[in-house]
């Protein structure tokens, strides 16, 4: 283990930490508001890229797990009026445990049937949490103002739930980077070149694959019940959007899927050049076509992504970015 | 009570035979090419929105459209494979995935920008059918024969015919039909333009009796990836049958339970049986 002796390792999680630190610093409203979007974007990608980039096993509905989770977190939050940190990890717990089993059926299922199957899940979740009492139906739920003075006021609350996030963030980068290098990640990556020759390796295909779902589920629950809480409410059409699942998926090919470094750039690149679309007249409806235009460049000419792509012109730069 | 049960039973199956047809293109293109195809649902609302602008800009018969879309459907399904798919048909299902979805994705962009997302629907009706205590609608039932025609076309295409022959060749070993003479990329961009031209039908036939937005067809695709479980995907002609059993799921359950619990069974017997016999239920072992 000497992950902090790499190189690759300290420009990840820099780049995270530096980003957010900066933020805090100026402590500026609207910059808080874009980075917030980002570091979300940042997470969820990352936590999609380890059954995607490193298994191989496409996921489509990938948000559930941030609409799940959140949606608990939240309503643990706001029902039960129990402190932010101990929900966040409520929802991430119920999280893995819907992932535990829903990937131990699902997960026997190979590559393409698999990407399937996901399809389906946000569709099924949505109907589900809609028609689902304690969780306030089609209307969602909503958080008692007083719950922010808890953290000194609305303002002081939603810097709180910044750094929160900043944090979050930087654990979910150096959980990446970790779980690529070992042993666990090594066999992840077998699974993707080759399942059949991956089990005669030795590799134990159904538990490292939901294993790996169950991970990448954790970390969007956290994100859900800080997004949540932040809005001040909840409700099934914010909590699951299918749209934001694809978009998440852009971001980790536009970046390069499989590497670290990838979701991270990938979100970076997806957010701003949302903002410079979503302003400009002509492509403010268009922006879901520019995304799958983009989307079809790269599988098409780039597969690897930006960083696949650097990495192919530039080999000196592999050690840097992985 | 059960008058109420056969009348929707019935309503569902004629439905059924529409979604068969549907899930046939895609059967179809999966079982030669080994593509799931994202972009099927887009292709089904293109089907509409092509019946609904014929009829109500030109005032041509929804019947006649039909064939008019199917044509224009088909060429649109080459420039698909040509622009989208030819690339990576040796990349594994990841990349076909991913280019499919990205067409997709396209589709409903465009779409919504152009039709944007307030429902349509093509007002023609050719009236009803008294059948005991039921009453059918006309465009359901043309709807359904339409379908069976469809399906004997399809049938006797692929048995019959020299091209048909080569696609079921394709279909059962690429490397040796290329032996044999036969140009794959051909018949790869052949079967996926029947597949569009099949989704088209599907849609233009569902616009005369349901109304429509662009992203109707996301249900719709939803619906064919169940059926073609249920037939066993790439059998294009279980698939008809896979859709009647749908038709009538459709049918029945919203008697016993609210509407809006019909996505949740089908979405469970689609999992259940991807789990349980992901050849299908009338599929191949």
């Amino acid at each position: 283990m000497s992950f902090w002796r790499s190189a690759g390792f300290w420009i990840n999680v820099l780049l995270v930490a530096i980003g957010g630190a900066v933020v805090l610093l100026i402590h500026q409203d609207t910059l808080r508001e874009t980075v917030f979007t980002i570091l979300m974007f940042v997470i969820l990608a990352s936590s999609l890229n380890i059954i995607m980039g490193l298994t191989g096993y496409v996921n489509f509905g990938h948000i559930v797990f941030f609409g799940l989770g959140g949606y608990f977190g939240f309503f643990l939050l706001s029902q039960l009026g129990w402190p932010l940190y101990l929900c966040m990890i409520a929802g991430g717990a119920l999280s893995v445990v819907i992932a535990l089993v829903v990937g131990a059926a699902v997960l026997r299922l190979r590559g393409a049937y698999f990407a399937l199957a996901t399809i389906g899940i946000n569709e099924a979740a949505r109907a589900f949490v809609a028609n689902f009492a304690p969780f306030g139906g089609a209307t969602g739920l909503y958080v008692n103002f007083s719950a922010y003075n808890a953290y000194g006021g609305s303002s002081k609350a939603l810097w709180w739930i910044f750094t929160l996030l900043w944090i979050v963030t930087i654990i979910t980068v150096v959980v990446c980077y970790l779980v690529k290098h070992s042993r666990f990640g090594l066999g992840l990556i077998a699974i993707r070149e080759d399942e059949d020759a991956a089990m005669v390796m030795g590799v134990k295909t159904p538990w490292a694959k939901t294993a790996a779902f169950a991970l990448s589920a954790f970390f969007p629950a956290l994100v859900g019940t800080l997004y949540f809480f932040k809005n001040g409410n909840v409700e099934p059409e914010d909590a699951f959007r299918f749209q934001l699942s694809l978009e998440i998926l852009v971001m980790v090919m536009l970046g390069g899927k499989g590497y670290v470094l990838g979701p991270i750039i990938g979100a970076l690149a997806y957010e701003r050049l949302r903002g410079v679309l979503l302003v400009s007249p002509l492509f403010k409806n268009l922006h879901l076509a520019l995304s799958g235009a983009i989307l079809l460049l790269i599988v098409l000419f780039m597969p690897g992504g930006l960083v696949g792509w650097v990495r192919d012109r530039l080999p000196r730069l592999r050690r840097w970015l992985e | 009570m059960f008058a109420h049960l056969s009348a929707s039973l019935v309503d569902g199956l004629l439905i059924g035979f529409v979604y068969g047809i549907a899930a046939m293109g895609l059967s179809l293109i999966w079982g030669v090419m080994r593509v799931i195809n994202l972009a099927h649902g887009a292709t089904m609302a293109l089907g509409m929105f092509c019946i609904y602008g014929l009829f109500t800009k030109l005032g041509i018969n929804p019947y006649l459209g039909v064939p008019l879309a199917a044509l224009l459907a088909l060429l649109f399904g080459f420039l698909i494979y040509g622009v989208a798919l030819h690339r990576v048909m040796q990349s594994g299902y990841l990349y076909t995935l991913l280019a499919t979805f990205a067409v997709n994705m396209i589709i409903i962009g465009v779409g919504t920008t152009l039709f944007t997302t307030s429902p349509r629907n093509v007002d023609f009706s050719l009236g009803s059918l008294q059948m005991g205590s039921e009453i059918l609608l006309g465009t359901r039932l043309v709807a359904a024969v339409a379908s069976v025609v469809i399906t004997v076309a399809l049938y006797l295409f692929l048995y019959f015919t020299r091209t048909g022959k080569a696609i079921r060749a394709v279909s059962n070993n690429r490397a040796a039909a290329e032996l044999m003479g036969i140009s794959s990329t051909q018949v790869l961009a052949l079967s996926f333009g029947l597949g569009t031209m099949l989704a088209a039908v599907a849609g233009g036939l569902t616009a005369t009796f349901f109304p429509f937005t662009i992203l109707s067809g996301g249900a719709y695709q939803l619906k064919s990836f169940v059926i073609c479980v249920l037939g066993g995907l790439g059998n294009p002609l279980g698939a008809l049958f896979g859709g009647l059993i749908l038709g009538a799921l459709e049918g029945i359950v919203p008697v016993f339970m609210p509407v809006s619990w019909v996505p949740v069974v089908e979405f469970g017997l689609f999992v259940l049986v991807l789990v349980v016999r992901p050849t299908g239920l009338m599929g191949a072992k």
